[in-house]
């Protein structure tokens, strides 16, 4: 014991930095992957019970082995390259699907001390990494050289588009209530129980948020790019295997991050709901990861109950309910800010 | 070499490798690709500035909008690689001597003395909890309001005027109105004929 801290003080501080931040990622990435094999677990089950069925059941006792055999189904799976696809972008369609939505996690307090990197512009970097993550599937559709694929990220790319706007539109609103783009700020300035959340003062930004959250990553009731009824399985039509389970491993890693963003802007993140004695007994962490559940509750809910929209409805919602709510909401907290005697409403 | 300075290389060389690319290649979907990557180096030089708010707005703008609206464009379009290179040789004295002397006047305009080294002394560094952000808000809002303003406007009617330059309205589409759709009632697209049956009479 005592020459492994010999090693370690002897080290240079550039190493100690490096394996410390390297450790701290792999402190944050397992528990996501695991998250998000349950995740996948949790979706099957929770919709086989609200379509009255039982959902799988067989690997292992009521079911809880599934995600690990399908992750071993996966892997020993024939990773196919379609003919004339271009083989370069069409592996690196996944990767760079797969990259923002694990590197965005980088700036999540989950805690007032338990943030990997407190950094001033957090709101900004996830808004610009969330963004990055339509080039995997614009380029997974043009890799693959399939009429379908195209046709997924022609979509893709167009719905992306309109729901970021209003998406960064709603996280403005939260920039003006709160005064800062760091999200550990954000979350102290909702400090004092449930009346405090953002919820309440920016319920318009709120539900277009989530609303776009949920087109953002493709999910029903917005998933017309991989529309199966129409274009098959849409931008990863031609993907199998590994290549197609790092889609999938995306796709809920996203889920998982909207609806921990959700929480961290709109919901008091890691605060209580009271500020008294039983609610306060529960660690701050543990309150963060309950309130993530229920709001990633609602993206399978959702999926159970919605059916898929029209796609010009899709983008009728976008440009023209969605950006109109949130441009009038902003002036609102803006006059009501600097013009009544009302504005601490909105702090 | 510190870290900030292997990175600045590093990025700049990605950067110009980019750069070039999107010039050279054929192919004007990979084209578009690598001034994605060119913008994203971009960035990343920017951040060893210490201009975390430029950077990221770059990314978030040229990255994440423009250039998937881009791509879009070029990948739709489908454009016909050997219709492109047609003429090449036609161009190239004039695309030559065009070029030419646009590198001669950047070598006269940098030797002038204007971007000189001591013209531009090392920005000091801020501490960790500096805002650009915030610092860049206020000046954006205060000092240069109006030709922010301004640039706000022109943008703006710009956008109108791209909106109704290429909107047309198509008589052979069947969009129907969302408003009426929804409140569409039963006797507006249905009707109950009753019809007297013709063998209810032989039954009896």
């Amino acid at each position: 014991m005592e020459w492994l801290t010999q090693i370690w003080l002897s080290t240079p501080s550039w190493v100690q930095i490096s394996v410390i931040s390297l450790l701290k990622i792999v402190a944050i990435l397992i528990p996501l992957v695991l998250a998000v094999a349950y995740y996948t677990f949790a979706e099957r089950k929770i919709i086989g019970y609200m379509q009255i069925r039982i959902g799988p059941n067989r690997v292992g006792p009521r079911g809880w082995l599934q995600p690990i055999a399908d992750v071993v189904k996966l892997l020993f799976k024939e990773a196919l390259i379609p003919t004339n696809a271009n083989r370069f972008l069409f592996l690196l369609a996944p990767v760079i699907t797969l990259t923002p939505a694990l590197a965005a996690w980088a700036v999540i307090p989950f805690s007032d001390h338990l943030v990997l990197a407190d950094i001033d512009a957090g709101l900004l970097y996830i808004l610009a990494l969330t963004s990055m993550g339509v080039y995997g599937v614009i380029i997974a559709g043009w890799a693959s050289n399939s009429k379908y694929a195209f046709l997924g990220a022609m979509r893709s790319a167009a719905q992306i588009v309109a729901y970021e706007i209003a998406m960064g539109f709603a996280l403005v609103g939260v920039l003006m209530a709160a005064g800062s783009l760091n999200l550990r700020e954000i979350v102290l300035a909702q400090e004092g129980g449930l009346h405090h959340w953002y919820v309440w003062p920016l319920l318009p930004l709120f539900l277009v948020y989530f609303i776009s959250g949920v087109a953002e990553t493709n999910r029903a009731p917005f998933d017309v790019a991989e529309g199966e009824s129409e274009i098959v399985a849409g931008f990863h039509v031609e993907y199998s295997g590994m290549n197609f389970a790092l889609f999938f491993l995306a796709e809920y890693a996203n889920m998982l991050l909207i609806s921990t963003l959700t929480v961290v802007l709109f919901l008091g993140g890691w605060e209580p709901l009271f500020h008294v004695a039983p609610f306060t007994w529960i660690p701050p962490l543990f309150w963060l990861l309950g309130k993530i559940v229920i709001v990633a509750f609602f993206f399978l809910w959702f999926r159970a109950t919605f059916p898929r929209y029209r796609y010009d409805q899709i983008m009728r919602l976008g440009w023209k309910v969605f950006i109109p709510v949130t441009l009038v909401w902003i002036a609102v907290i803006g006059i009501f800010t600097f013009y009544t005697p009302f504005g601490y409403w909105f702090h | 070499m510190t870290f900030i300075q292997f990175a600045f290389y590093f990025f700049a060389a990605v950067l110009i490798f980019a750069a070039t690319m999107v010039v050279t290649i054929r192919n004007p979907v990979k084209a578009a690709l690598f001034l994605v990557l060119a913008f994203f180096s971009a960035a990343c030089v920017w951040l060893t500035l210490e201009a975390e708010f430029l950077a990221i707005v770059l990314v978030l703008v040229y990255v994440g909008a423009v250039m998937v609206l881009f791509l879009f464009v070029v990948m739709m379009l489908n454009i016909n690689l050997e219709r492109l290179r047609e003429g090449f040789a036609e161009y190239l004295p004039i695309g030559g001597v065009i070029a030419v002397l646009m590198v001669l006047e950047l070598i006269i305009v940098l030797n002038a003395g204007g971007f000189a080294e001591e013209q531009f002394p090392r920005p000091e560094g801020h501490a960790a909890s500096y805002s650009n952000t915030k610092d860049l808000g206020r000046l954006l809002y205060t000092f240069y309001v109006y030709p922010f303003e301004l640039a706000a406007i022109i943008l703006l009617v710009a956008i109108v005027a791209a909106i109704t330059l290429t909107l047309r309205k198509r008589p052979d589409t069947k969009y129907i109105n969302p408003a009426d759709q929804v409140t569409v009632k039963k006797e507006d697209r249905l009707r109950i004929v009753k019809m007297p049956s013709a063998t209810s009479g032989d039954r009896s």
